[in-house]
């Protein structure tokens, strides 16, 4: 499984990718994607949307199971990703490719975990 | 704690993520995920072990008479090597099981039962068993494989000879041998396509795989997990018990009419049945037309009110998001518009013939 060094994880089990102009996108983990299975469903907010963090701003429903995915950040949504709605199996194909929205005006942050950390914490799930 | 099946250890060996399942540990999908699975039912040919079910005889001179009083279809006609589809009905009509069954020679049948239900069903069994009858359950002596697919008939002549095959939809060859292996081998399935399932002893179930899969290596065999299990049963509009029926809902109700034969002099729940008439809620399929998943338990509205609720519900893999529901007869015609409720949304959907996938031939 795949973490990257520069995403940032919540225990949660989404990314978040800060960017240099200030927003953030945002995404589900590798493992999300993995425990999930083939998704086949997204659902988003709109562009203008306040996303609080630890709400879910958004679900995602594989064959099997439907989760919600939560905000690791406070603030309101700038862009959406719509190809995603189209096409919800590249979030399996491609986790970190596969952004779900993104977010301006931050005022607040989850507890974010590097990718070290974030592998630690999976470790522990296993037992 | 759950059990496991004798195909545990291979299991895991095929990537299987496994999950507990009506008192087992089975793989709801292997590495390459459900949908890949799904495909390759319809398309090529896929191993599940189902292993769970259970398996009850019932023998004796009195067999067939206690087999038409505790079930709602009719064995009377039954002919050595066939099989026949019923619900099990409990006094009020509600259903405790349905069931295949088999049967083997005069006074000798075998009863295929739901996994989660065969405690149940063979307490139930036992207490209205009839003088000269008996029955055994065998459940964990049987290790039960299904092979579906278009292709499951070249696999399965790879490794049998062809009186060994049986050749009609619910017909079986009693003691067959695949690939060594003695077996009950049925022409019966669980997915819409066509296919067999193989009923040998437990210890064999594992050698069985592994001679199933080498000789479908090159025809795209895939091992099946539970989750293409249900998609493909709910794309052939199959009903499952705890699903489309259970204790409190009645075969009629669950569009089971084929298998419910009033006519019969006597059978346990046919009274009740009478008396309830024509049910009014029916099984109806929907697909979805607005955007979303209905799943199972989600109320149907029509006409700005409640008239049912959904039974089975996902996404398909060919045939994309579509239910089944029970809903009021006025409302069962095939293009109604109604709506379900989906985690505090509408989700507009249409009312379709069943089943929403039938294969080609």
């Amino acid at each position: 499984m795949n973490f990257p060094q520069s995403y940032q994880y919540t225990k949660s089990h989404e990314w978040v990718l800060f960017l240099a102009d200030g927003t953030a996108k945002i995404g589900l983990t590798d493992y999300a994607q993995d425990q999930l299975g083939d998704l086949v469903f997204v659902n988003l907010p709109m562009v203008e949307d306040p996303v609080t963090a630890g709400e879910a701003f958004g679900d995602v429903e594989s064959v099997k199971a439907v989760a919600d995915v939560l905000s690791p950040v406070t603030g309101k949504v700038c862009q959406i990703n719509e190809a995603l709605l189209d096409a919800p199996e590249s979030i399996n194909s491609d986790p970190y490719g596969a952004w779900f929205i993104q977010v301006e005006e931050i005022e607040e942050k989850e507890e974010l975990l590097d990718a070290f950390a974030y592998e630690a914490y999976l470790r522990t799930l296993e037992d | 704690m759950e059990r496991k099946t004798a195909l545990y250890d291979l299991h895991l060996a095929c990537g299987g993520k496994m999950v507990p399942f009506a008192g087992y540990l089975l793989p709801v999908q292997y590495a390459t995920g459900i949908i890949a699975e799904h495909m390759a039912v319809r398309q090529k040919c896929g191993l599940f072990d189902v292993s769970h079910m259970g398996e009850v005889l019932c023998q004796g001179p009195a067999a067939l008479e206690n087999l038409n009083h505790l079930l709602t279809n009719d064995f009377t006609s039954l002919g050595d090597g066939r099989v026949r589809y019923s619900p099990m009905c409990n006094g009020q009509g509600g259903v405790v099981d349905d069931l295949l069954v088999y049967r083997v020679k005069e006074g000798c049948y075998l009863l295929v039962v739901n996994a989660a239900n065969k405690d149940k069903d063979f307490q139930w069994m036992q207490t209205h068993q009839l003088p000269g009858a008996q029955f055994t359950d065998l459940s964990d002596t049987v290790s039960q494989l299904a092979l579906q697919g278009p292709l499951a008939g070249e696999i399965l002549a790879k490794l049998a000879s062809p009186a060994d095959i049986p050749g009609k939809y619910y017909s079986f060859v009693p003691r067959g041998t695949v690939a060594g292996v003695p077996c009950l081998i049925s022409k019966t399935g669980y997915t819409g396509e066509d296919g067999y399932e193989l009923y040998c002893a437990w210890e064999d179930g594992p050698r069985l795989w592994e001679a199933l899969m080498e000789a479908g290596r090159d025809l795209g065999l895939t091992p099946c997990g539970l989750g293409a299990r249900d998609t493909l049963r709910l794309e052939a509009a199959m009903p499952l018990y705890g699903h489309e029926m259970d204790d409190t809902i009645t075969p009629l109700q669950a569009g089971l009419d084929f298998a419910v034969k009033l006519q019969k002099p006597e059978f346990i729940g046919r009274q009740a049945l009478v008396d309830q008439g024509q049910p009014a809620t029916v099984r109806v399929g929907l697909r979805v037309t607005g955007r979303g998943i209905i799943r199972e338990h989600a109320a149907v509205y029509a006409g700005g009110r409640q008239i049912g609720h959904t039974t089975s519900g996902t996404h398909c893999p060919a045939v994309g998001p579509v239910a089944m529901a029970l809903v009021e007869r006025a409302y069962a015609q095939p293009g109604q518009e109604v709506e379900a409720e989906v985690r505090g949304r509408r989700v507009a959907a249409q009312v379709v013939p069943l089943p929403f996938y039938k294969r080609e031939n």
